[in-house]
């Protein structure tokens, strides 16, 4: 198919470059340098998609990241993308796109019958028609309306690509390539400022590609070309194209995605970076944004050819494309007769140059009228017509200030609209950064009105519509930059001669008129084109009360989805001013949030993908177990051994088969991972005193004890054991997953409350690795390891700890016990730990020794009625509350929590409190998190008295154990609670959280 | 995403720092003497400030110290960095560390 729409020469296409594109399943050519939607324009395809709840075609209605309509669906399988601007994708050769939202063809589009349902699609329809019945909902309208709304498929693969991040602190950041951004960018690099130039498009020059301009008597285009060829010179300006900044944030944090291959045909991408997103930290920033065109809202404003103006322009004179053959303008300032006039160059029929505004003076208007084309001053466009296509235009004469249609009409063939209803600068980055904006009368235009610190506006985006202006405020920008990284900006040159046209003043056009009253008949006055919000919309919203923007916005969708309303918003809002008879700047606009242009969510990953998600620890020892058949528990970001299956065994039975070994001869864990706290000096002690619940001063050198924290809510906060290693000197350990946190916590204690105690912590958890050696027979094992020590209950008592040599190294012993069998916990230095766990492996297979995971750990435990914090704690959950007052200290005058264990609250009786639950069927195991009732009778919603925060399967005893949390649960005891579970409900009698061993006799082993 | 001036390390990202909400709020010396309503204030209640708030920060990600941020909660201008121990300045009279 040949380009039928093509002009003979000009623009920056390459026309030795033809390249191949599918669209539709149909076959198109276009060169390098189109974008999609030129080349589409190019061969005459106007009709791209559906809109979103009527199904009405829609066309390519702007060039560039405010386009509203022609999303597309970018490439197939693992490489497809939804709903992206066709405006703003490079062509390549092999590209292949799709409409979205059509089914089954963009040409015939059964949904389209939404449109007669219209009535039912009015603003806030979620929320009023769908409400009753509510299945209804789940089973019929939903599914239909996934299938009719919405826009393109996300891919259901991977992604194959590759992302990256770069960060880069320059003093300079410019956002913006067009004229006053340029201006700004050589103005601060010839000052020796480090720069970086942003701009979204592949090719620099902003505004300079579309309007012809001259500087200093040379063309726009050589100018831009003269100035990055400055820049590139300079060594410490770097500048970054086909990037879009999309995030500003506080202190001039700012982000950036740069698309690095998309212009590339898909099969020379891989092994390459896709996109890279940049983070900036910048001392000066410059926002050169430059301005949108607004839509004007008339009578059926969507048909496919009903473009705007300027980008009618930028087709013309940057892609070397022309629309239509037939064309209308439509207009409420100067700026479209411009278009107006190169479209006549070409020689292309302009039909008519239909403008409100009843005087119309201007230089460029008079050079139109002297060419013989028809001007309708003081005219709006009533209505049109046309399928897939617009095909005519109804012109009437308008009131002044366009209120109302004052005559008869005429109709107006064309298969083209261009239309311009001003200009908007491009605030977004300006409002995130929270910049403040005030309405401009006179431009008719919200602009920056109070910026942040270390930050100039600059040219369009500050309401600056003029070349001349541009460059000059580009200018005063780059030197602001220059001063603000403490350098000396250069003699400033005279400003540059401008050819540009004069523009006389636009004059304000929210809503157009139409035949009949907005919201009566057929005829639709569109505002947002994604969203497809009326004006009748809009004026719904606010009969219903809704007169907030931010309301209006979220009540009718104005300004949502993947354009954020670049060029809906403002309209929607001048509508909503005079529905309300208020004015445009009372109203304000609705807040601007990041990202400018939707992002993909590989760029925002980068690496951190996959096993680089986050990062995994492991002790020294991991290997074994993973040469052994472990499965893994994740805890915190350790992956620990969660039990070792032999022969196929499950999960249970290779924790029945542990906890047995455990209880009956010589089990062995891997502890390295419990945090481990290194604490020295003078007041070390005094410190344990003021963060433990119990007393820590007359603990004896190479004792141990076992240790509470709560929090000044007198909440458990940690628990551990800690031991004396010299009257100066502590080792803490904490609980694994917490080890970090009680760290924070002890340092903000000394460093903040109590400076003047001389105490230094110092994690050591990854310094020592820990083999713990639990049953009867542990000491026959150690005996065989640690032959010069003694180990003997006297020489080795419980709570202690001894230095000695195991199996050749050196070795820190600690006699605690976390099963309630005879326990040796063996600490190395960390790289020794493999080898001492491989000895005692050894030295233990004639007792059957059998290494066991972190759920026999859990078991052996909840048999004894230890607490994990965490599963028995909440945040909720005193010293008391968990039986343990034997541990909260009477005699010391204070501790963190001490206070508030008698508030009123921690004193109440219906606290809930740690008990042990028996279920009446010892088979059954109640699921953890279950909750319990104390009358299963009781009508719905029934008290919830509690929960079960432990239960397993108890091999020692033959019979599952639970703990739980129950309201006054320790007078309770012998009482019955029900778990009303889906199966049906489950009856358990409280009991001691204590199930086995009650006296402690098993700590010593066999002797 | 703040630019906060560490006193030991120099500017860096906030994500290298942990909030420690307000500053200046001092443990009871005898929280025994308290009565609950007392206590109860020292534990929930915190100012909720428009304007020049001071609050704590640690460089957790650095040198792991604690330190005083005076910070505008509208703007986030930080308006002083300062020690532990040390009187929040007064806003306007000395302004460093912002943007």
């Amino acid at each position: 198919m040949s380009m039928l729409n093509r002009t003979a020469s000009g623009g920056s296409v390459d026309r030795s470059k033809p390249l191949n594109f599918t669209f539709n399943g149909q076959s198109y050519r276009g060169f390098e340098g189109d974008t999609l939607a030129s080349a589409l324009l190019a061969n005459g395809v106007h009709l791209v998609g559906r809109s979103f709840k009527y199904h009405r075609p829609r066309g390519i209605v702007a060039a560039g990241a405010e386009e509203p309509g022609a999303l597309v669906q970018l490439e197939t399988a693992e490489h497809t993308e939804p709903n992206i601007r066709a405006t703003q994708i490079e062509l390549y050769e092999g590209l292949v796109a799709s409409s979205v939202n059509v089914w089954p063809s963009v040409d015939f589009d059964v949904s389209a019958i939404n449109g007669l349902f219209a009535k039912l699609f009015t603003a806030g329809f979620y929320n009023k028609t769908f409400m009753w019945p509510r299945s209804f909902w789940m089973r019929l309208y939903e599914p239909v309306i996934r299938r009719a709304a919405g826009w393109g498929r996300a891919p259901t693969t991977s992604d194959p690509d590759l992302y990256d991040h770069m960060h880069d602190h320059p003093d300079v950041l410019v956002i913006g390539a067009g004229p006053a951004g340029l201006s700004a960018a050589v103005e601060a690099g010839r000052a020796g400022a480090r720069v970086v130039l942003v701009d979204e498009q592949a090719e620099p020059g902003g505004s300079l590609l579309t309007l012809e301009r001259e500087i200093d008597g040379q063309p726009g285009r050589d100018w831009v070309q003269d100035r990055i060829a400055e820049l590139e010179a300079m060594p410490d300006v770097r500048i970054l194209s086909r990037t879009v900044l999309f995030g500003y944030y506080d202190h001039n944090y700012l982000v950036a995605v740069e698309r690095k291959t998309d212009h590339l045909p898909v099969m020379k991408r891989p092994g390459r970076i896709r996109q890279r997103t940049w983070h900036f930290r910048a001392g000066h920033v410059v926002l050169a944004t430059g301005a949108h065109e607004r839509p004007l809202v008339f009578a059926d404003n969507d048909r496919p050819g009903i473009m705007l103006a300027g980008s009618v322009l930028t087709y013309l004179n940057r892609y070397g494309v022309f629309p239509g053959k037939e064309v209308v303008l439509f207009t409420n300032n100067d700026g479209a007769y411009e278009t107006a006039l190169a479209l006549h160059e070409q020689r292309l029929k302009v039909a008519a140059v239909v403008d409100v505004r009843h005087q119309v003076t201007g230089a460029l208007p008079a050079r139109v009228r002297a060419l013989g084309i028809p001007v309708f001053a003081g005219h709006a466009l009533s209505a049109t017509r046309g399928g897939k296509r617009v095909s005519a235009v109804e012109v009437r004469p308008v009131q002044q200030g366009a209120g109302k249609l004052t005559g008869a009409g005429r109709w107006i063939n064309c298969d083209l609209v261009a239309m311009s209803g001003g200009w908007s600068p491009v605030v977004h980055l300006f409002s995130q950064s929270q910049g403040r904006l005030e309405f401009d009368a006179g431009k008719s235009a919200f602009v920056p009105a109070h910026a942040v610190p270390a930050q100039t506006v600059a040219g369009a985006a500050n309401g600056d519509f003029l070349l001349k202006d541009c460059l000059l405020a580009g200018r005063e920008a780059g030197r602001n930059g220059v001063l603000a990284a403490g350098l000396k900006p250069k003699r400033r040159k005279p400003a540059a001669a401008v050819h540009e046209p004069e523009t006389a003043p636009m004059e304000p056009v929210w809503l157009v008129p139409g035949r009949e009253p907005v919201g009566v008949g057929k005829a639709k006055h569109f505002v947002d084109l994604q969203n497809d919000t009326t004006a009748a919309d809009i004026a719904l919203a606010t009969r219903e009360g809704f007169e907030s923007s931010e309301h209006v916005k979220r009540y009718t969708l104005t300004g949502f989805g993947t354009d954020q309303g670049k060029t809906s918003n403002i309209n929607a809002l001048g509508i909503l001013s005079g529905l309300l008879d208020r004015p445009l700047g009372e109203i304000g606009t609705t807040t601007f949030r990041p990202p400018y242009t939707p992002v993909a969510y590989g760029a925002l990953a980068g690496r951190n993908i996959g096993r680089w998600s986050d990062p995994v620890r492991t002790t020294s020892i991991h290997p074994w177990h993973e040469g052994n058949g472990a499965r893994f528990e994740t805890v915190g970001q350790w992956h620990r051994p969660w039990y070792y299956p032999k022969n196929g065994e499950n999960l249970q039975a290779a924790v029945n088969r542990e906890c047995l070994a455990v209880r009956n001869g010589v089990g062995v864990l891997d502890a390295s991972t419990l945090g481990k706290i290194d604490i020295r000096g003078p007041d070390a002690a005094e410190f344990l005193n003021r963060v433990y619940t119990n007393a820590w001063s007359k603990l004896g050198v190479g004792r141990i004890r076992y240790g509470l924290m709560c929090r000044e809510d007198g909440m458990v906060f940690d628990d551990g054991t800690t031991a004396r290693l010299a009257p100066d000197h502590f080792l803490m350990t904490t609980t694994t997953g917490n080890a970090a946190v009680v760290l924070d916590w002890l340092e903000d204690y000394l460093q903040t409350e109590w400076p003047d105690l001389r105490v230094y912590c110092t994690s050591v958890t990854e310094q020592w690795a820990t083999v713990s050696v639990a049953g009867p027979k542990a000491r026959r094992v150690l005996e065989k390891l640690a032959p010069e020590m003694k180990l003997g209950p006297d020489d080795f008592p419980f709570l202690s700890f001894q230095e000695g040599t195991v199996a050749g190294m050196a070795a820190r012993i600690f006699r605690i016990s976390f099963t309630g069998e005879l326990t040796f916990e063996i600490n190395v230095p960390w790289h020794q730990g493999l080898a001492l766990w491989k000895a005692v492996m050894d030295a233990g297979e004639e007792f059957g020794i059998t290494p066991y995971g972190t759920e026999t750990m859990h078991v052996l435990r909840a048999e004894k009625g230890f607490i994990i914090v965490g599963q028995e704690t909440d945040g909720t959950t005193t010293p008391q509350d968990l039986g343990m007052d034997w541990i909260v200290s009477k005699a010391k005058p204070d501790f963190i929590g001490k206070r508030s264990f008698t508030r009123s609250d921690t004193s109440r009786p219906d606290r809930k409190q740690l008990v042990g639950l028996l279920t009446e069927d010892p088979e059954t195991v109640l699921p953890e998190g279950a909750q319990l009732v104390f009358d299963p009778h009781a009508p719905k919603p029934m008290p919830m008295v509690g929960h079960v925060t432990s239960s397993y399967y108890s091999a020692a005893l033959g019979r599952s154990i639970a703990l739980a949390l129950v309201k006054g649960g320790q007078d309770r005891m012998g009482q019955h609670v029900f778990a009303p579970l889906e199966g049906g409900t489950v009856t358990a009698v409280l009991t001691s959280p204590v199930f086995f061993d009650k006296e402690g006799e098993r700590q010593d082993g066999e002797i | 995403m703040l630019k906060i001036e560490c006193p030991w390390c120099g500017p860096r990202h906030e994500t290298e720092f942990r909030y420690g909400g307000e500053a200046h709020r001092v443990r009871p010396e005898k929280p025994d003497s308290l009565t609950d309503e007392a206590w109860a204030a020292f534990l929930f209640m915190r100012t909720n400030t428009k304007g020049a708030f001071a609050e704590r920060w640690c460089h957790v990600n650095g040198c792991r110290r604690w330190f005083n941020v005076l910070r505008h909660t509208v703007s986030h201008e930080i308006l002083a960095v300062y020690a532990m121990g040390e009187v929040p300045p007064v806003p306007g009279a000395r302004k460093e560390g912002g943007q």
